[in-house]
């Protein structure tokens, strides 16, 4: 028969098929490679040095332009790659449109008795002879059909006999297409991510407090309320420089009222009012003063906790012994003559130096480590522990508001759904005709399925050895 | 003892597997397919117990938790990558009942384990960076590597298929399998003259941290690494110009092209949607925890989904009319080459934000 297809027709069939979606795969795959050699985003020099390594001095200046008028240096974002991904979600919905009314009878359609010519076309076929006229062996064609998972209907009896016939998985059909919802569902999400998030920046010193962070062009953006940074903390593995943790202490301040304290770690962001705030680096501000934060015992044995700026002196509770805290290192080390200096600029192994008199006279001094318990006691046998140094670090915080980040994650469990649908599970159809043959009765079980199936075969497989291991027949 | 030392024996014994499973092949002696199983299932079992105990160790160190296996770094994850695979190659030689297969996949587990040895990456265990200290991560890393085994399975699954289905020497598919295959052989014996220059015959220089290739191809010297690729191009020709002996050898042991496809396929049906979670899902789920990013494009990610869509490309041509067969085994194989890719040639000549990954 042939038929003069319209241009609409014709438009739509190329987006419902499947070569179109292969070919999209391939194209996407392929141009996907450029930015992945070529750094995305980057100062326009990289890129050109590695365009010389490539192409060599002479033609890699028109290469760059070139590859620039391609938008081969931000190729994610322009606008050839965007209607690539653009076609790929037409043709995902148009192929689902197209094809979900044919699948969805298919899944929807209750079971009925096979015919005998559906029945020669049938690919799994075992036949079986049981003892006793059809309608004595119901119950343990039944029984064998329920141990596999079916529930079984009736044909009416027929003069020599009856159809048992039953479908498993029928809506795992649609597996497919809830894959194909899911991709549109996570794009959908991008997409708003894209046109109504915000990406952006801020950095807290401790103690302070901050309602603007800043995107990615260093336009300001105000939050609405004011995050304050309590304090910032980095733990290490042992006495190692590996760091094993970063944890800012925040406080979300609105109207001037605290409404939320979180400690913030990576992997551990803190999210309110639709913005969150991840823990991204830390650094210590420049010429800023802190606080020493000490914890001091005396002979009495009850400890206080003070604190001090440098230069400033403290009393060792329930002595007349006065420490003045003289000098600090973020990190202090020591070299093999013993003489020590500062590896970091960053609070690596913090230390305090400090002068302890008694009534004018000097007793002692050296410096007192945090991560040095055997340096927090004296030679009197008094504690003085160093806890931090405290208001001169700053916690650098990503931000991020993103409308549609819940329809990515909608759209993954979907998509996770869909799979195990698409993969593990199929839709099964079984019939059991069974026919008088004298005394016996003749017993030929009928089963398809769409997916896997072997295994489905094996099945039947045993189903129909455990009708007959029953009987001498 | 420790790990190590158990981690050690496991890697000999591959290699004497592949061998073994090699040499099966090719004698067609019942006793050497024997004793190939019998070793791989002896070191699978040594890996097993050495995974256990290295498990133990980070623990005990204090360096990890008690809830995070060791599979976090560049030589953990290769090695679990070992692991799944010949787990994953029991299952079908024992399913099946048939030990050609093995000549096939264990040399992707000896190609894994010899990279390790030869580039000198840490074999430490190391504590983790606060970023890496991730339930999602873990599950990202976990479920990777398994889709990653079930990839390679289907890769020397499909290349049998390529070899037995293809007649002349012109044809597309037949120039596809030699060339890869000649690509496997010519890695093999690369690794193998490292290993013979730079452990064997000497030990390695100090300041060389990775050895890898420095016997051939990337030798100080012009005319050795001249005639490494020569010799490369050779063996090739000769695959080439002699694959059809192989056709007759995997004919012999009664394997069908049906049989091969149908693992082929369902290696994929296994690996693609738990790549997908594992490789795709988890990952963004994790970087959007850990930096609020779910998606970057970074080099390592875009590669993911070109691995992706390679697998889904397979899936899609199984479909279309004239597709079936020959040209999707061909799919299947260029998608393993995505995955290891993905895997190495990413970290190797492109950087990106899984730099924890690199050789160190």
């Amino acid at each position: 028969m042939e038929r003069k297809e319209g241009l609409v027709d014709r438009v739509w069939g190329l987006f419902a098929s499947v070569r179109l979606a292969v070919v999209l795969f391939l194209l996407i795959a392929l141009t996907s490679i450029i930015g992945t050699v070529i750094e995305q985003g980057a100062e326009p020099e990289k890129n050109l040095m590695l365009l010389k390594r490539l192409f060599g001095d002479s033609l890699a200046p028109s290469a760059f332009r070139l590859f620039e008028s391609l938008g081969f240096m931000d190729m994610y974002r322009s606008w050839w790659f965007v209607s690539l991904l653009a076609l790929f979600a037409a043709n995902l919905i148009i192929c689902s449109i197209d094809r979900l009314p044919r699948i969805w009878r298919l899944a929807v359609e209750p079971v009925r008795p096979i015919s005998p010519q559906a029945a020669d076309r049938v690919a799994i076929r075992r036949e079986a002879r049981l003892k006793g006229p059809p309608d004595a062996v119901r119950d343990r064609v039944e029984k064998a059909l329920g141990s596999a998972g079916f529930k079984p209907l009736h044909s009416p009896d027929g003069e020599d006999g009856y159809q048992l016939y039953s479908q498993k998985g029928g809506y795992t059909r649609l597996g497919v297409y809830i894959t194909h919802l899911s991709i549109i569902v996570i794009m959908l999400g991008a997409v708003i991510g894209m046109f109504f998030g915000f990406r952006g920046y801020m950095s807290i010193q401790e103690g302070y407090a901050s309602d603007v962070a800043y995107g990615r062009d260093d336009s300001t953006h105000r939050l609405g309320f004011a995050i304050r940074c309590d304090d910032f903390d980095v733990e290490f593995y042992d006495l190692s420089d590996m760091p094993k943790a970063f944890r800012s202490r925040l406080t979300v301040i609105r109207g001037g009222r605290e409404v939320l304290k979180k400690v913030v770690e990576v992997n551990s962001p803190l999210r309110y009012g639709g913005y969150t705030f991840y823990q991204s680096n830390y650094g210590m501000v420049p010429d800023a003063e802190g606080y020493f934060i000490l914890k001091v015992r005396g002979p009495s044995g009850d400890a206080v906790t003070i604190n001090r700026m440098l230069g400033e002196s403290f009393v060792i509770p329930g002595t007349e012994i006065v420490g003045t805290i003289r000098d600090f290192s973020p990190a202090l080390a020591m070299d093999d003559s013993g003489r020590t200096y500062t590896y970091s600029g960053m609070m690596n192994n913090p230390a305090v130096y400090v002068e302890f008199s008694e009534r004018g006279r000097e007793r002692y001094s050296g410096w007192i480590l945090r991560r040095y318990p055997s340096t927090w006691r004296l030679p009197d046998g008094n504690l003085v522990e160093l806890v931090d140094y405290w208001g001169v670090q700053y916690t650098g915080l990503q931000v991020r508001k993103d409308p549609g980040v819940w329809l990515v994650y909608l759209g993954s469990g979907i998509m996770t759904l869909g799979l195990c649908m698409a993969f593990f599970t199929s839709h099964r159809r079984i019939w059991v005709i069974v026919r008088r043959e004298g005394r016996h009765s003749a017993v030929t079980v009928l089963a398809t399925a769409n997916k896997n199936r072997q295994a489905f075969e094996r099945r039947i497989e045993r189903l129909v050895s455990g009708l007959s291991g029953g009987s001498d027949g | 003892m420790d790990s190590s030392v158990l981690f050690g024996a496991a890697t000999i014994g591959y290699m004497l597997s592949m061998v073994a499973y090699i040499a099966y092949l090719v004698f067609r002696k019942n006793s050497i397919g024997v004793a190939a199983t019998g070793i791989t299932v002896a070191s699978f079992a040594a890996q097993t117990v050495a995974f256990a105990m290295r498990w133990v160790e980070g623990y005990e160190m204090g360096l990890r938790s008690f809830w995070r296996p060791p599979v976090s770094n560049l030589y953990e994850s290769l090695v679990f990558f070992v692991w799944c695979l010949i787990l994953g190659y029991l299952i079908i030689e024992f399913r099946y009942r048939n030990r050609s297969f093995g000549a096939f996949i264990t040399p992707l587990a000896g190609l894994a384990l010899a990279f390790i040895e030869m580039t000198g990456m840490s074999k430490e265990i190391q504590p983790l960076l606060p970023a890496l200290q991730s339930n999602w991560l873990l599950a990202h890393v976990t479920l990777s590597f398994i889709a990653y085994s079930t990839f390679a399975l289907s890769f020397g699954t499909a290349l049998m298929y390529l070899i037995e289905k293809t007649e002349r020497r012109t044809e597309p598919a037949y120039v596809f399998w030699t060339v890869s295959l000649g690509a496997l052989v010519v890695l093999l014996l690369a690794m193998g003259a490292d290993f013979t220059k730079f452990h064997v015959l000497a030990t390695t220089p100090e300041e060389m941290k990775s050895y890898l290739f420095r016997a051939t191809f990337k030798s100080g010297s012009t005319a050795v690494s001249m005639a490494s690729w020569a010799g490369a191009a050779v063996i090739v020709g000769l695959i080439w110009r002699y694959g059809y002996l192989l056709k007759r050898v995997v004919a012999s042991f009664n394997v069908s092209a049906g049989l091969l496809d149908e693992i082929t396929y369902k290696a994929i049906a296994v690996g693609f949607p738990v790549f997908t979670l594992g490789g795709l899902i988890f990952g963004a789920v994790w970087a959007d925890q850990a930096w609020g990013v779910y998606w970057s494009w970074d080099p390592k990610e875009t590669w993911s989904l070109i691995t992706w869509l390679v697998y889904a490309f397979y899936l899609h041509a199984r479909f279309m009319r004239g597709w079936r067969g020959r040209k999707v085994a061909v799919v299947a194989v260029v998608g393993f080459v995505t995955v290891v890719f993905t895997y190495l040639g990413v970290n190797l000549l492109l950087s990106g934000l899984h730099s924890y990954g690199s050789i160190g």
